[in-house]
């Protein structure tokens, strides 16, 4: 066995594994960490494809943004769970015969499925000594600005929005006034005063 | 490298865009910087940023394809900017007045007009399912925040929520509908699309993707059976918004659908003509018979809003050019009525409070009698009486119709409008011979300027800006064909 194929099963095995666990664990907090160990595995399974740019965007984005968010929402908001799972027994027996239907057209499709074998030869990746990160940045400021500079405008659509919807000044917070700090000078506020050894101010 | 961008000048198609995206973030800035009470500079400064794009789309005419296929300024685009920007100005113009009452005193309402209007205006000039998308989810994205900007009114925050869930729902189907025609075509750009369909026929998948596809389209134009957000949405969210939802956002979503079926699926015409003659006709009727019941002001104007998408498909399922002259006509006339009805729902105000219900409109003949005649204006305008500007909407859109031997729509046009004139005579009844109930606060004159520029256009359209439009629509039908 050689060294990534070793390294692709287990990446994969755990991927699957903490799948799994995210949608089996008891405790919401639990789920969310598996979650987190998935996609750090998907990302593991992402370098061995030699999609390198991938993997980290992956880490980047999904563990460090929305998994932190699932956990805040999960922290927060106190769902209670339980409540949520009462009923899972009455329900199975639909669930378990639309899963039935499921994969028996999911075998249905992927038994006429047939790959083209002009595909199993260009499965080698197209880019000639170019890693990947070189060749985004080829194409995303050149062939793709328009749809780069318009997908920034929706990002700033979505950062106003929040503001505009949530932000509330409260008038009796005692906010930083770096100004007035750093205009402050010593004879405005120091006093020396002579004390007399032996007496109090 | 990869790029057919290569001096300054060359991107010169797309100045109007760039200058109202950068103006957007310097006023932004400027915005956050200055004064929170002096929130009107911004509003002002947009105002005229609106106008100095508006001016660049009519007058520096630069047409051409752009960013490697994903941009196209053509005639028919620069006409249809003319009108998102009009709607957008005066969407502002609108909220000037009293913005505290509108809840449109936050320098934001501005930065997001401008920003829905940069959406509508990519969304206008999509010439790739991936420009088309962004720039619909540019301008959804503006509108949804828009609706609830009230933010503590319940109403409209629930319009907004409302508007936001259906929307993305409407997203997703686009979304998927894109995908399939991707997949069944191999292009996302729009004229190798067109390309694909002529070289290897229909194929079931991409009937698909264009059924999801204009189903998407004909949520954001709100035709039924994809209307029912619109009357929740148009009466809860502030009524300047109302205006700019049923203008800018509606015109960009209209010409998104007559560029699709017009030009990348021309190929397929005999299956896109069944949809549009679908959506049409049970637009009309559903809006003239459903308009009838209804108490609130603004419910009614969005009722009447989806009849009139009903009628513009009318002249758009003919799949000629003389179609599409009448649709261009036909949401150049609707944006000036819509403005001008808008324009005197927003002076009367009675008890401290903005005309809610028609029945407060009782009176509205003997105490303010300017606003009353306009408003009747408007409504025989919007019914097709034959002098007024709206008769020639409808008589170009049936007309193209008729042409096409589409008589069935065509016919259901005339009854929808016969019964539909019941509603809108029912207004006029109300304000003038109904006895006056209450005091009616006086009109800023800002709103009585848009009010009589409205009716003034509406009454003298056959002899001032008819004949104009007209050969500007059939300029900009004709960069389709």
């Amino acid at each position: 066995m050689t060294l990534p194929l070793f390294f692709f099963y287990l990446f994969a095995i755990i991927a699957v594994g903490s799948a799994f666990m995210v949608i089996s664990a008891k405790n919401p907090v639990h789920a969310v960490l598996f979650l987190i160990l998935t996609f750090f595995n998907a990302s593991g399974l992402f370098m061995l494809a030699g999609a390198e740019f991938l993997a980290l965007i992956l880490i980047v984005v999904y563990v460090g943004a929305v998994a932190v968010l699932f956990l805040f929402v999960v922290m927060m908001l106190d769902v209670d769970f339980a409540s949520l799972r009462q009923g899972f027994l009455q329900h199975a027996p639909i669930g378990v015969v639309v899963g039935i239907i499921f994969l028996l057209e999911l075998l249905m499709v992927a038994g006429s499925f047939v790959v083209s074998p002009e595909v199993t030869s260009a499965a080698v990746l197209p880019m000639d000594g170019v890693d990947n990160i070189r060749a985004i940045g080829q194409v995303l400021y050149t062939r793709y600005v328009f749809l780069f500079q318009s997908a920034a405008a929706v990002l700033l659509v979505a950062m106003i929005g929040a503001i505009v919807l949530t932000l509330r000044h409260k008038s009796n917070v005692k906010r930083q006034d770096p100004i007035k700090q750093v205009g402050r000078r010593p004879s405005e506020t120091l006093e020396v005063v002579k004390v007399k050894s032996g007496q109090g101010l | 490298m990869n790029s057919d961008i290569i001096d300054f000048a060359s991107l010169a198609p797309a100045y109007p865009e760039m200058l109202l995206a950068l103006g957007a973030g310097v006023l932004l800035v400027v915005g956050a910087v200055i004064n929170k009470e002096r929130s009107l500079f911004v509003s002002y400064g947009a105002v005229l940023l609106l106008l100095v794009v508006g001016a660049l789309v009519l007058f520096a005419p630069a047409e051409g394809i752009l960013f490697n296929g994903v941009f196209i300024a053509d005639s028919f685009a620069r006409y249809m900017k003319v009108l998102v920007l009009g709607g957008s100005v005066f969407s502002l113009l609108l909220a000037l007045p009293r913005t505290k009452e509108n809840g449109t005193h936050k320098f934001e309402y501005s930065i997001l007009v401008l920003l829905a209007t940069l959406g509508m205006m990519i969304m206008v000039s999509a010439n790739d399912l991936m420009s088309l998308y962004v720039g619909l989810e540019l301008q959804s994205l503006s509108l949804y925040v828009l609706a609830a900007i009230k933010r503590d009114d319940s109403k409209a925050t629930e319009a907004g929520l409302k508007y936001f869930v259906l929307g993305a729902l409407s997203s997703g189907m686009l979304l998927y509908g894109a995908s399939l025609i991707y997949g069944f075509t191999g292009h996302t750009n729009l004229q190798e699309i067109v390309l694909a369909i002529a070289t290897e026929g229909r194929s079931i998948g991409l009937i698909f993707g264009v059924v999801f596809l204009l189903a998407s389209i004909a949520f954001k134009i709100s035709a039924v059976p994809f209307h029912m957000w619109t009357p929740d949405v148009y009466e809860g969210a502030p009524t300047p918004v109302t205006a700019f939802f049923a203008t800018a956002s509606k015109v960009a979503a209209m010409t998104l659908m007559v560029r699709l079926v017009m030009d990348t699926f021309q190929g397929i015409t005999h299956d896109w003509q069944q949809i549009v003659i679908f959506l049409s006709i049970a637009s009309m009727v559903l809006a003239a018979f459903a308009a009838i019941g209804q108490k609130s002001l603004k419910r009614l104007i969005a009722y009447s809003s989806i009849g009139h998408v009903g009628f513009a498909l009318v002249g758009l399922s003919s799949g000629t050019q003389v179609g599409v002259e009448g649709v261009a006509i036909y949401m150049a006339v609707y944006v000036i009525m819509t403005i001008g009805l808008f324009a005197c729902v927003l002076s009367l105000r009675t008890n401290g409070d903005y005309v809610e219900n028609i029945a407060d409109l009782a009176g509205v003949a003997q105490k303010r009698p300017f606003v009353a005649a306009i408003m009747a204006i408007t409504m025989f305008s919007l019914i097709g009486m034959p002098p007024l500007a709206g008769f020639f909407a409808k008589w170009h859109a049936f007309l193209a119709a008729i042409d096409a031997q589409l008589y069935v729509p065509a016919a259901i046009g005339v009854l929808a409008s016969a019964v539909s004139a019941f509603y809108y005579l029912r207004i006029i009844k109300v304000m003038y011979f109904d006895e006056p109930a209450g005091e009616f606060e006086a009109v800023p004159p800002g709103l009585s300027v848009i009010m009589g520029l409205s009716g003034f256009l509406m009454v003298t359209y056959y002899f001032t800006v008819g004949a104009p439009l007209a050969n500007f629509a059939h300029i900009a039908a004709g960069s389709l064909f």
